[in-house]
C-alpha cells in the first residue's frame, strides 16, 4: 500500500508498485486532467508537480511518490474558484486549440516561473519542452510573459 | 432551405424554449432530461434568460465549438456572455433509401464546417428569434413587424414595451415554426460575427475539466490494448498468452482479425487484444505476450525500394490527367528549360491524444463515445462490425485532442467494437504513442518531376508535373485505378489555366503503407513543389521570385476550379496577400550575408494564404528562423481570434513537418516509434516573431483548418536558398541542410 497526497488530499494505492502515477491519477483517482501523450516522459502532457517540482507522471512509478505531495492541473484552482495566474494568462491569451496538452503546459510554466520569475524568450524556449501538436507555442510564450508580469505585480 | 422544414419548436420540462430537429420522435416523446441535459437541440432558452446552443461539429482544435454557435447567437440576438455551448451527439435519421442527417452534416474534414453551416446556423438562430418575436406580438396584440429585438429581449417601440426571451419561452414553444425563410441580419448589424471571441470552453481546458475521449469513464467498463502486427499487412501466426494472463488485472486475451491485403480497411492491422481492469494492467499484459507474426506480402518493402520504384516509374510514361495546349512543341521551342525533382516523405499525424474509443455493444444496441472527426464513420464502423442497424448505435462526441485528418478514419472504433462484442461488456480501447506512430494512415509520399520551358523574355510557355506517388485512395472502396490520381493531383491548381501549355502525369507506386488524409492533404506536397519550382525558375531566368508570382497571378478574375474548394479560384487574391506579407517583412531590404527572405502562397480548399520568412543560415549551416509573416484571406472571418489561431497553428504545423518529420520503412515495418525519433517541433524551434494578418474579402466565409499550412514549407525552402545558396528539394529540410553543410 502506497500512501501519498494528491491536491492536498490523502490517497492510497494498493496495486503494482511499478504503476506510473499517470495511470493511478487517471484510472484509479479519476483525475483525468493529467494526460497520456507518449509514455516515455518526452511530450510533457502528463506534467504534474511532485513536492513542488514539475515531473512527468507517465514515468514516475507509484513507489517513488510514497509520502509525497502531488499537485495536478485540477489542484490549481483555489477553494473559491480563483484561478492560478498562469491559468488566467492562458485564458487572456486564448492559448488552447485542441486543449489536450495545455494542462501539462500550464504545470510546466508554473514550475518555470517558480525558478525564474521573469524568463526571456530564450529561457522559455530552453525550459518549456512540452509538445503542442496544434502549434500554440507563440501564444504559450505570450501567456508566460503575461503570467510573469501578473505574478510579479501581485507580490 | 430544405433542412428548415425539419425545425421544430417545443417546451423544456423547466419551462424553457427549444428549437431543434427531433425528426425521429414527436416532441411530446422527447426525453426532457435529454433535451435540457445535453443533446439534440440547437437552441434552448432557459428560465434565467441564459441560452444553451448546441454544437453539432466535432471540435478537434479548429475552433468550431466557438464559431458555429456564434452564428446561431448572432441571429438569435443574444449576448455571447449569456451563451453556454453543449456538444451534440451524432444525429442520423433512417429514410427509405438509407440515412440522412438530423442536424445537418457532421464532420471535421476539408475545412468545410463554417462554409457549409454559414446559412443554415444563421437561419436556425433567426427562426428562433422570429418565433420569440411572434410570441411577444401575440401577447401584446400587435403585428410582429412592429417588434424588434435587442440582445435577449423583444422590444416594441410603439408600445414602449420590452420583454425578456425567457418570459416568452413558454408561448414561443407552442407556436408553429414559420414557413418562410427568415430575414438575416445585414453585416453592419453584427454584434458577434467578426468579433474576436475566445475559446468558449477555455476555463474547462485550463482547469483540466474538459472531457476528451480518453477521459471517458463508465462504471464497469474494461480497459483494452492491442498488439498490432509491426509488419505492413502482417498477420498473427500464433501467440502464447500464458504469461500475459498471469499479469494481475488481465481478464482476457484474443486475436483481432486484420484486413485482407489490398482490401478496404475496417481496422488497420491484425493483432492480439488484451483486456484488463486498468490501462496499465492491459499494457503490462501486452508486454508479456509472445506473438509469432506472418510477415505478410510487404516484408521486403523499404524507403529505398520505394524511391527506386518511383525512379523507375518516372523513366516511363504514366496516366496523363491534364494536357493543355502543345507542351512538347513549346518545350522544343523554349530558350531555356528548367527541371527539378522533389521528394515528399510519408508523415504521421501524431495528434496529442493517442487513439482511443469507448464502445458498449449491448445485444441490439451500441453506445460509442469517440474522439472522432467523422461520427457518422464511427456509426458505420460499429454497424460493419456488429451488424446492428445504425439507428440503434448512439455516437457521443467528446472534445478531440487533435485530428489533422487521422480521425477521419474510425479503425480504432471498429477495434473497440470487436472487443466489446467479444467480451460482452463496455470497453475503452487505448492506443499507445508507439501504436499511433507505427499504425497510421500516413500522408502519401511521392517523387515529383517538374519541367518548365521559358521564352527569351522569361515568360513560362510550358509546364509539366509528373508525380509518382502512393496515393491516399489506396484501398478505398469504389475508387477505380484511373481515379487514384485525384487525391494527389488537384488538376485545376495553379498554374493550370495560367500557363497554356501544361501537362500533369500520374504514376502509382505500389506500397503496403496505409495512407490517408493529412491536414490539407495533397496541397502540402504540391504547394512545396510548385512554389519551390517557381523560385527556381525565377532564379534560373534572372527574375525576382515575388514579381514572377505577381505577374503569373495577374488581374482579379474567377478561374474555374473543379476540385474541393471551388467552383472558382481567383489568383489575384494570392497576389494581394503576397504583397502584404512582402511589405511587412521588408522584402526588398538589403540584408547581411547569410540572412534572407523567402515567400510563397497557395490556394487551399477555398481559402488563400501567403507566407514570408526571414531567416539566417550560419556558415556552419545552423538555421535560425527570425520572423514569419503569415496572411490569410478566408472571406469573412467569423471569429478573427480563431482564424489567427488556425493561421498560427497551421504555420507551425507546416514548419514542424517541413523541418523535421518523415516516416521511413525498413523490412516492411515503420521505423519511427515515439517523439524521440519522430521529432515534432517544440518551443525551441519557434521563430522569434510570428505575425498573422487576416485580410477580409467578400461576404462569405471559407474554412480555416487547413489553408494556413501549405505555403510555409516552400517559403522556408526559398528563404534558405536565398540565404545560403542551397536548394532543398527533399523534405524534411533539416536533414538536407545538414547534408549540404557536412
Amino acid at each position: 500500500m502506497i500512501e501519498f497526497h494528491v491536491n492536498n488530499k490523502p490517497v492510497s494505492f494498493s496495486g503494482d508498485e511499478d504503476t506510473p502515477l499517470l495511470w493511478i491519477l487517471r484510472d484509479h483517482l479519476k483525475l483525468t486532467g493529467t494526460k497520456f501523450g507518449c509514455g516515455i516522459g518526452s511530450c510533457g502532457a502528463c506534467t504534474v508537480h511532485i513536492d513542488g517540482l514539475a515531473s512527468k507522471a507517465c514515468t514516475s512509478k507509484a513507489s517513488t511518490v510514497a509520502g509525497k505531495q502531488v499537485t495536478t492541473i485540477e489542484g490549481l484552482e483555489s477553494a473559491h474558484g480563483e484561478l492560478h495566474p498562469v491559468q488566467q494568462a492562458w485564458i487572456d491569451e486564448d492559448v488552447p486549440q485542441c486543449g489536450y496538452c495545455q494542462g501539462g503546459q500550464i504545470m510546466a510554466a508554473i514550475d518555470l516561473l517558480k525558478k525564474n520569475p521573469d524568463p526571456s524568450d530564450a529561457e522559455i524556449a530552453r525550459e518549456m519542452r512540452n509538445i503542442c501538436r496544434c502549434g500554440t507555442y507563440v501564444r504559450i510564450r505570450k501567456a508566460i510573459h503575461r503570467a510573469s508580469a501578473m505574478m510579479r505585480e501581485g507580490q | 432551405m430544405l433542412r428548415r422544414t425539419f425545425l421544430i419548436g417545443g417546451l423544456t420540462a423547466s419551462g424553457g424554449f427549444l428549437l431543434g430537429i427531433p425528426a425521429v420522435k414527436a416532441l411530446a416523446q422527447v426525453d426532457p432530461a435529454g433535451a435540457s441535459g445535453k443533446i439534440g437541440f440547437f437552441v434552448e432558452i432557459q428560465p434565467d434568460n441564459r441560452v444553451v446552443i448546441g454544437a453539432a461539429q466535432p471540435e478537434i482544435g479548429q475552433g468550431v465549438r466557438t464559431s458555429m454557435p456564434m452564428l446561431v447567437a448572432e441571429e438569435l440576438d443574444v449576448d455571447w456572455a449569456n451563451v453556454t455551448v453543449r456538444q451534440m451527439p451524432l444525429g442520423i435519421v433512417k429514410t427509405a433509401d438509407g440515412y440522412t442527417w438530423k442536424y445537418g452534416g457532421q464532420g471535421a474534414g476539408g475545412s468545410t464546417a463554417v462554409t457549409n453551416n454559414w446559412d443554415f446556423l444563421r437561419e436556425v438562430g433567426a427562426t428562433a428569434r422570429q418565433m420569440l418575436i411572434n410570441a411577444a406580438a401575440a401577447q401584446w396584440n400587435v403585428e410582429s413587424a412592429s417588434c424588434r429585438t435587442e440582445p435577449g429581449e423583444v422590444v416594441c417601440d410603439t408600445l414602449g414595451k420590452r420583454i425578456r426571451y425567457s418570459a416568452l419561452a413558454e408561448q414561443a414553444a407552442t407556436l408553429p415554426v414559420p414557413e418562410e425563410k427568415p430575414v438575416l441580419k445585414s453585416p453592419s448589424d453584427y454584434r458577434i460575427i467578426g468579433k474576436p471571441t475566445g475559446v468558449v470552453d477555455i476555463r474547462e481546458i485550463v482547469t483540466g475539466k474538459s472531457r476528451f475521449g480518453i477521459d471517458t469513464d463508465v462504471s464497469g467498463m474494461r480497459y483494452a490494448v492491442i498488439q498490432r502486427s509491426p509488419y505492413l499487412d502482417g498477420t498473427v501466426k500464433s501467440f502464447d498468452d500464458s504469461k500475459a494472463r498471469k499479469v494481475p488485472g488481465v481478464l482476457d486475451v484474443f486475436a483481432i482479425e486484420g484486413p485482407a491485403p489490398g482490401e478496404p480497411y475496417l481496422v488497420l492491422a491484425s493483432g492480439v487484444a488484451v483486456v484488463a481492469t486498468s490501462t496499465w494492467a492491459a499494457m503490462q499484459g501486452r508486454k508479456a505476450l509472445k506473438i509469432e507474426w506472418d510477415k505478410g506480402p510487404h516484408q521486403q518493402e523499404s524507403t529505398e525500394s520505394f524511391w527506386r520504384q518511383a525512379e523507375e516509374l518516372l523513366s516511363g510514361s504514366g496516366q496523363v490527367v491534364r494536357d493543355d495546349g502543345d507542351l512538347d512543341g513549346m518545350l522544343r521551342q523554349a530558350r531555356k528549360v528548367v527541371t527539378a525533382r522533389y521528394e515528399i516523405p510519408f508523415v504521421n499525424h501524431a495528434p496529442m491524444e493517442p487513439q482511443n474509443c469507448f464502445v458498449h455493444v449491448d445485444q441490439d444496441k451500441a453506445r460509442v463515445i469517440a474522439p472522432t472527426q467523422s461520427p457518422s464513420g464511427a456509426s458505420r464502423a460499429i454497424a460493419a462490425v456488429t451488424g446492428l442497424s445504425r439507428e440503434h448505435i448512439d455516437v457521443e462526441m467528446t472534445r478531440v485532442g487533435g485530428g489533422f485528418g487521422r480521425r477521419l478514419t474510425n479503425d480504432y472504433v471498429a477495434e473497440a467494437a470487436m472487443i466489446s462484442q467479444k467480451i460482452g461488456t463496455a470497453v475503452k480501447l487505448q492506443w499507445s504513442r508507439e501504436d499511433d506512430v507505427k499504425h497510421d494512415f500516413y500522408r502519401p509520399s511521392g517523387l515529383h518531376e517538374m519541367k518548365a520551358g521559358l521564352d527569351a523574355s522569361g515568360t513560362i510557355t510550358g509546364w509539366t508535373q509528373r508525380l509518382a506517388s502512393a496515393g491516399k485512395y489506396y484501398r478505398r472502396p469504389n475508387v477505380t485505378p484511373e481515379e487514384q490520381y485525384a487525391a494527389e493531383l488537384y488538376v485545376d491548381d495553379f498554374p493550370a489555366q495560367i500557363i497554356e501549355n501544361l501537362r500533369i502525369e500520374w504514376f502509382e507506386i505500389q506500397s503496403g503503407m496505409p495512407r490517408g488524409s493529412w491536414r490539407a492533404p495533397a496541397h502540402t506536397a504540391n504547394a512545396f513543389v510548385v512554389q519551390s519550382f517557381i523560385d527556381e525558375i525565377a532564379h534560373a531566368s534572372g527574375q525576382d521570385p515575388l514579381q514572377l508570382r505577381l505577374k503569373l497571378y495577374g488581374e482579379s478574375r474567377a478561374l474555374p476550379y473543379g476540385q474541393h474548394g471551388g467552383p472558382t479560384f481567383n489568383p489575384w487574391r494570392l497576389s494581394r496577400l503576397l504583397e502584404h506579407v512582402a511589405r511587412r517583412i521588408d522584402y526588398a531590404a538589403v540584408r547581411p550575408a547569410g540572412r534572407a527572405v523567402g515567400v510563397a502562397s497557395h490556394f487551399t480548399f477555398g481559402g488563400y494564404a501567403a507566407h514570408a520568412v526571414e531567416l539566417e543560415v550560419s556558415s556552419k549551416g545552423t538555421l535560425n528562423i527570425e520572423r514569419i509573416v503569415a496572411a490569410v484571406d478566408c472571406g469573412v472571418a467569423v471569429n478573427p481570434l480563431g482564424v489567427e489561431a488556425q493561421l498560427e497553428g497551421g504555420t507551425i504545423d507546416g514548419l514542424s513537418t517541413a523541418l523535421n518529420l518523415k516516416i521511413t520503412v525498413s523490412d516492411g515495418q515503420v521505423v519511427q516509434s515515439n517523439f524521440h525519433n519522430y521529432r515534432v517541433a517544440r518551443m525551441a524551434q519557434m521563430p522569434a516573431v510570428l505575425e498573422t494578418h487576416v485580410l477580409p474579402f467578400g461576404d462569405k466565409p471559407t474554412g480555416m483548418g487547413e489553408m494556413g499550412l501549405p505555403s510555409i514549407a516552400p517559403a522556408l525552402a526559398n528563404a534558405i536558398y536565398n540565404a545560403c545558396g542551397v536548394r532543398i528539394r527533399k523534405l524534411p529540410l533539416r536533414d538536407q541542410l545538414k547534408k549540404a553543410f557536412a
